[in-house]
């Protein structure tokens, strides 16, 4: 049923967080490989817990999830941590950047945990930082002096797309990156992700709560139809 | 990894330059403690040496080795010359150094003795007393200065001086109608000698001639040349340096000079008596380590305070490299490396601190308490203690590691924010 290049295969994944009902309970769903999905979910309906599964962080408590055909729970801790570094970049909702390091370390910072990443970039790693940085419409030569915790939150995320983007990991996760961001930001920068995911080939999963972004993706699904869990006063 | 913890430290510089400089000013402390400990035993033990027993009137082994060698305290009794005279010709006896106490010049202590004070003096390792200038006393208005004397008073050879009755550095009773010539100014020793005026006994003897009990008496002046008349030899001494023809003797004399019935005499051995000052000591030098060694301790949880403060605005910071491919180890070994960069910065710039400390006190501890401290390398108790510091810091430091090491496990890559 799963094709063999599926970037994400679940099969009757099932997720609890310790003393509380289940929460995910999914009984099937493919991603392929280049598709940019996105999800919606109200609050609360498990979406970043979602996305904690298949970067490889949460464990199933049962079913299958498979990365690019790999099952995370069945690798080591180490190699798990590994495997999110070489296959998967994320970007988060808010406050992306690590305050100590500057606009370029930022970026490259995944390039310091994935062998992978940093081999096919070979020396270009800075410079590819500043050509993902240009493309997604920052000045590097302006802000390179400036601490990134004085950048506005749509050039913190745009910083923090350029992060995940590096190396083109295989699939990039996407948590609410646009929801501190107005209509016509959130816009344009959805047009920058797509732009350079398809550029390095990368499948994007983009979760949100705001079902107006639906119609801006190809593919969009409701958690709340997924999920088996998902009961009816939480969907509401 | 240590270039990430290294900019996460500079990132905070303002708690991480107080908590490195707490670690420094406790180590400073603690080492210092152990310093001036170890220098001050070593400038005592090194102050006599080659004498094989100090014979005074009967009183504390301490007491005695206090007020003979390092001029502390007074002296309750005399010893008198007859009775000098009958130990000094003892058989066993090879060499012996009178020491008079009891005159004052200028705040530093004069005593009288005799030329063998200078040819068998010996201090440190068996060093003999040398002269920077001049020579022994010759006559009896003769004075040999101690370095720091000469120094201090900007005295040379040939300047006259006078001796004032009493040792307060304030006298108004002086014997000013019998000055001093310099003969003689003695090169550096490193203990109380450079701090003594030495005459010979026949002048502590000619200057009291028309004293009596502490007043000059009236209308009985004696001038200095009418006192080289009088017989000058002492009726008594303060006490005296022995040394002994072989030190097999030893106890057998000090049992006799104990037990002697002319007079209560209390004949002490150098080392012996050093110990018992440790023991005496040793118990406020324990309680001042162990206060140092608390001030470190507190030093070392103000690190770790510091550190588990910032643990929860980091908290963003660890689910970022979590989700770039952090292991939690890699987690766990950047809060240990932080731990240990402060904990090693404090205690270098302790160190440098406690050095530049020592640098700037050490001419004041020499001149008010004889107290040398050397600017050497750290020993190896001083190393011992940095050692502790530093584990001490590591084990500290790994509360707060294990700590975020524990939440980023937990969080994963869901921090509320
Ligand atoms: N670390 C955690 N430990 C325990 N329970 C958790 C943890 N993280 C999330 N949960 C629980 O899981 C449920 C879903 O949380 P999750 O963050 O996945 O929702 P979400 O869809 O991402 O919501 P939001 O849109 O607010 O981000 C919540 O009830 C929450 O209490
Ligand atoms: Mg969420």
């Amino acid at each position: 049923m799963n094709t063999p290049t599926a970037t994400v295969a679940i099969d009757d994944l099932r997720y609890a967080w310790p003393g509380k009902p289940a929460l995910i309970d999914i009984p099937h769903l493919v991603i392929g490989a280049g598709e940019r999905v996105f999800l919606e979910g109200p609050s609360g309906s498990g979406k970043s817990t979602l996305l904690g599964l298949l970067g490889g962080v949460l464990l199933p408590d049962a079913g299958r999830l498979a990365i690019l055909g790999t099952e995370p729970a069945r690798l080591r801790a180490g190699a798990r941590d590994r495997f999110r570094a070489d296959h998967i970049g994320f970007i988060f909702q808010q406050f992306n950047l690590v305050p100590y390091l500057g606009l370029v370390e930022n970026v490259t910072l995944g390039c310091r945990f994935s062998p992978r990443r940093r081999q096919r970039l070979g020396a270009r790693v800075n410079s590819e930082a500043e050509r993902l940085l240009g493309a997604l419409g920052l000045d590097v030569q302006s802000l390179r002096h400036h601490s990134v915790t004085e950048l506005s939150v749509g050039q913190q995320q745009r910083v923090a797309a350029a992060r995940a983007l590096i190396g083109a990991p295989e699939l990039v996760i996407a948590d609410e990156p646009t929801s501190a961001l107005d209509a016509n930001a959130r816009a344009a920068f959805i047009e920058l992700l797509f732009g350079e995911c398809g550029r390095a080939g990368s499948t994007l999963v983009f979760v949100s709560h705001d079902p107006a972004l639906a119609p801006l993706f190809p593919r969009s699904l409701r958690l709340t139809d997924v999920n088996r869990a998902a009961t009816p006063a939480e969907a509401a | 990894m240590f270039r990430l913890a290294l900019k996460s430290l500079l990132n905070r510089r303002g708690t991480v330059l107080l908590t490195v400089f707490t670690i420094a000013l406790s180590t400073a402390l603690l080492v210092g403690v152990e310093r001036v400990r170890s220098e001050a035993r070593s400038s005592f033990a090194s102050t006599l040496s080659g004498t094989d027993l100090i014979v005074g009137a009967r009183a504390g082994t301490v007491q005695l080795l206090l007020y003979s060698v390092f001029r502390l305290g007074e002296p309750t009794a005399n010893v008198s010359w007859a009775t000098y005279q009958q130990i000094a010709a003892a058989p066993a006896v090879a060499w012996t150094v009178p020491i008079s106490l009891g005159d004052s010049h200028r705040g530093y202590r004069v005593l009288g003795t005799t030329g063998a004070y200078f040819e068998h003096y010996r201090f440190g390792n068996r060093q003999p007393l040398a002269f920077a200038h001049g020579e022994p006393f010759a006559g009896v208005y003769e004075a040999v200065l101690g370095s720091e004397v000469a120094a201090k008073l900007g005295y040379s050879l040939g300047d006259d001086i006078v001796i004032a009755h009493g040792i307060g550095r304030v006298s108004f009773s002086n014997h000013d109608d019998k000055p001093f010539r310099i003969a003689g100014i003695l090169a550096p020793t490193g203990t109380p000698v450079d701090r003594t005026v030495h005459v010979p006994l026949a002048a502590i003897e000619a200057i009291h001639l028309d004293w009596q009990s502490g007043t000059r008496l009236p209308g009985r002046g004696i001038s200095a040349e009418q006192a080289l008349t009088h017989d000058l030899t002492p009726r008594s001494i303060t006490a005296f340096l022995v040394g002994l023809k072989s030190r097999v003797a030893t106890f057998q004399l000090q049992r006799q000079i104990n037990e002697y019935r002319g007079e209560a005499l209390s004949a002490i051995l150098p080392g012996v008596a050093l110990q018992q000052l440790w023991s005496l000591t040793g118990v406020a030098e324990n309680a001042l380590r162990l206060v140092a060694a608390c001030v470190v301790i507190v030093g070392i949880l103000g690190m770790s305070t510091a550190l588990l403060t910032t643990l929860n605005e980091r908290r963003r910071e660890m689910a970022i490299l979590r989700s770039v491919g952090a292991r939690p180890r890699t987690i766990l070994g950047l809060l240990c490396l932080e731990a240990m960069s402060l904990t090693l910065a404090g205690i270098v710039l302790g160190v440098l601190l406690l050095y530049a400390i020592l640098a700037a006190v050490r001419g004041y501890a020499a001149s008010q308490f004889g107290l040398f401290l050397g600017l050497g390398l750290p020993t190896a108790a001083e190393l011992y203690a940095l050692a502790a510091i530093f584990s001490a810091g590591l084990v500290a430091g790994m509360v707060p590691a294990w700590l975020g090491y524990r939440r980023s496990l937990s969080d994963g890559l869901a921090v509320r924010t």
